[in-house]
């Protein structure tokens, strides 16, 4: 198991880089998720103005 | 249609020469930029003869950049490029004719000074001729490619920076081949390959840069 | 026939289509990609044979060259849709090109990282101009060039033009500059093959290789969806489908 993560002695490059993958292409995935979540909060806060005008 | 391009071109040449700082700002500039190299690396005439090429075509493609708001700003604040593009004439003209010019004040007088600067960096004679040679092909290249980003910022208030984000990329392969055949003349090998490129690539901005350009003139005065 | 072809054609340019059939297709391509990519990542890291000459090290390449491909393919994705935007001026079109933006820049930023890991057990430094990495830092910038003149015209319908013009431009520069950087590199090269390009890749190394490229895909196209669909939504504020959507969430 160890020798596994150890990687030959590349261990270090490897896993980095999987790792930073990782979390690039997740924050890339997620963000917008938040935003939509944004967006729905702004807009309904948008129509209860416009409907009570 | 051929008067209107010359007329143009006689316009903007004669107002270029009332601020003669627009001629001589950039070349100053590019005289400059190439005199802090040695400076800021060593005046070992082995090293300079190096590096020479690559830095004069740097200095040249930064200081063809940083002129190329003199080729729409004034018509644009005054509104004479609102005017080009309601005009008759095909706006393609008209852009080739203001290229030309910014050309004639940029690029001719950096090919003019070249010889200069090469022996200021120990640039072989032929060095110096080859050097001629890739500016006199490249720097139209320049002013074309520039003419396309500079349509897209002129409506931007603070698009200068972003004008070298856009431009300098596609300034590359000019410099690539452009030093490089200046390099492969001062080690005797032949250069006929990156100067036909170069002159395939100036064919290719020559028809197409224009037609870009009005296109990005048309959405920036919308 | 004709008729339901211009019907298809229409509710993907209609935004109300649109986001409606997305919301659909982002569950299937998301998770298929996360598959994809789990199935790819086990392979090619626990799997997949040492190669005799790097060691373990060229594991990297399953992150690498996927990533790579996805850098360009998805410059063409956007200079194809702001194209089409630009002629056509479908709306939709410009959405799919602003939102595509970040990923590819996002993918392009990954290529040229892991190459730099890469490089560092390969030929010992953290950098080398070599012909790829150095094509990938120019695009990087290009990708760079859309965000910006995007953010920086306050018109976004002016904003969309300017980048589509943009993005055929750098589409048309883009194997231009890929010839010369390659043609720089070699001479100065000297003998050396760089090991980033595959001579001939064993079967063994070439799954793992392409269930990654395919999941990067679909992760693009799952990502572009809810990027697109947010944008549509806050662009079509005013219309009544979207209000009859945010009251029903």
């Amino acid at each position: 198991m160890a020798e596994l993560f150890q990687m030959g002695k590349y261990g270090a490059y490897v896993w980095s880089s999987y790792g930073i993958a990782l979390v690039v292409m997740g924050y890339v995935a997620i963000k917008p998720l938040f935003d939509k979540k944004a967006i729905f909060k702004e807009l309904t806060m948008k129509y209860r103005r416009e409907e009570k005008s | 249609m051929y008067n209107a391009f010359f007329s143009l071109l006689k316009r903007d040449l004669r107002l270029a020469f009332r601020h003669k700082s627009e001629i001589l700002n950039p070349l100053f500039f590019f005289v400059i930029v190439v005199t802090l190299f040695p400076l800021g690396i060593s005046p070992d005439k082995v090293i300079l003869a190096q590096i020479g090429p690559g830095i004069i075509w740097v200095a040249a493609l930064l200081a063809s950049m940083l002129s190329l708001d003199s080729l729409f700003r004034s018509d644009f604040e005054d509104g004479t490029l609102e005017l080009m593009l309601l005009s008759e004439y095909p706006l393609s003209v008209l852009i080739l004719a203001k290229i030309v010019v910014h050309w004639l004040i940029t690029g001719f007088p950096i090919i003019i000074f070249s010889p200069l600067l090469g022996t200021v960096m120990f640039l072989s004679n032929d060095a110096i001729v080859t050097l001629i040679y890739t500016l006199l092909l490249g720097t139209p290249i320049l002013s074309l490619i520039g003419a396309i980003g500079m349509a897209l910022v002129v409506a931007l208030k603070r698009g200068g920076m972003l004008l070298s984000l856009l431009v300098l990329p596609l300034y590359i392969p000019v410099l690539i081949f452009s030093s490089n055949a200046v390099g492969s003349s001062m080690a005797g090998l032949s250069i006929s390959g990156q100067l036909y490129f170069l002159g395939a690539f100036l064919i290719f901005c020559l028809t197409l840069a224009p037609i870009a350009t009005s296109a990005a003139l048309r959405v920036s005065l919308e | 026939m004709m008729k339901a072809i211009m019907k298809f054609i229409y509710q993907f340019a209609s935004p109300k289509h649109f986001y409606r059939i997305s919301g659909k297709l982002i569950p299937w391509f998301g998770w298929i990609a996360a598959l994809l990519i789990i199935v790819g990542s086990i392979d090619g890291l626990f799997f997949a044979p040492v190669d005799y000459q790097q060691g373990d090290s060229y594991r990297i390449i399953f992150i690498h060259v996927p990533a790579a491909w996805m850098s360009m393919f998805i410059y063409m994705v956007m200079a194809s849709a702001g194209a089409i935007g630009l002629i056509w001026k479908i709306k939709l079109a410009d959405v799919v090109a602003s939102s595509s933006a970040p990923i590819g820049a996002a993918f392009t930023f990954l290529a040229l990282v892991t190459g730099s890991i890469w490089g560092k057990p390969m030929w010992g430094a953290w950098w080398v101009w070599d012909a790829r990495l150095t094509s990938e830092l120019i695009l990087l910038f290009l990708y760079l060039g859309f965000m910006a003149l995007e953010s920086a015209i306050e018109d976004p319908r002016a904003a969309s033009r300017a980048c589509a013009i943009l993005a055929i431009v750098g589409v048309i520069n883009i194997p231009i500059i890929h010839y010369s950087v390659e043609w720089w590199n070699t001479l100065h090269q000297g003998a050396t093959i760089t090991k980033l390009d595959k001579p001939s890749i064993h079967i063994s190394m070439l799954i793992p290789l392409l269930l990654m490229a395919l999941g990067f895909k679909l992760y693009y196209a799952s990502v572009v969806l809810i990027r697109a669909r947010n944008k549509v939504l806050y662009a079509e504020q005013n219309n009544g489908w979207v209000k009859e959507i945010v009251k029903q969430s």
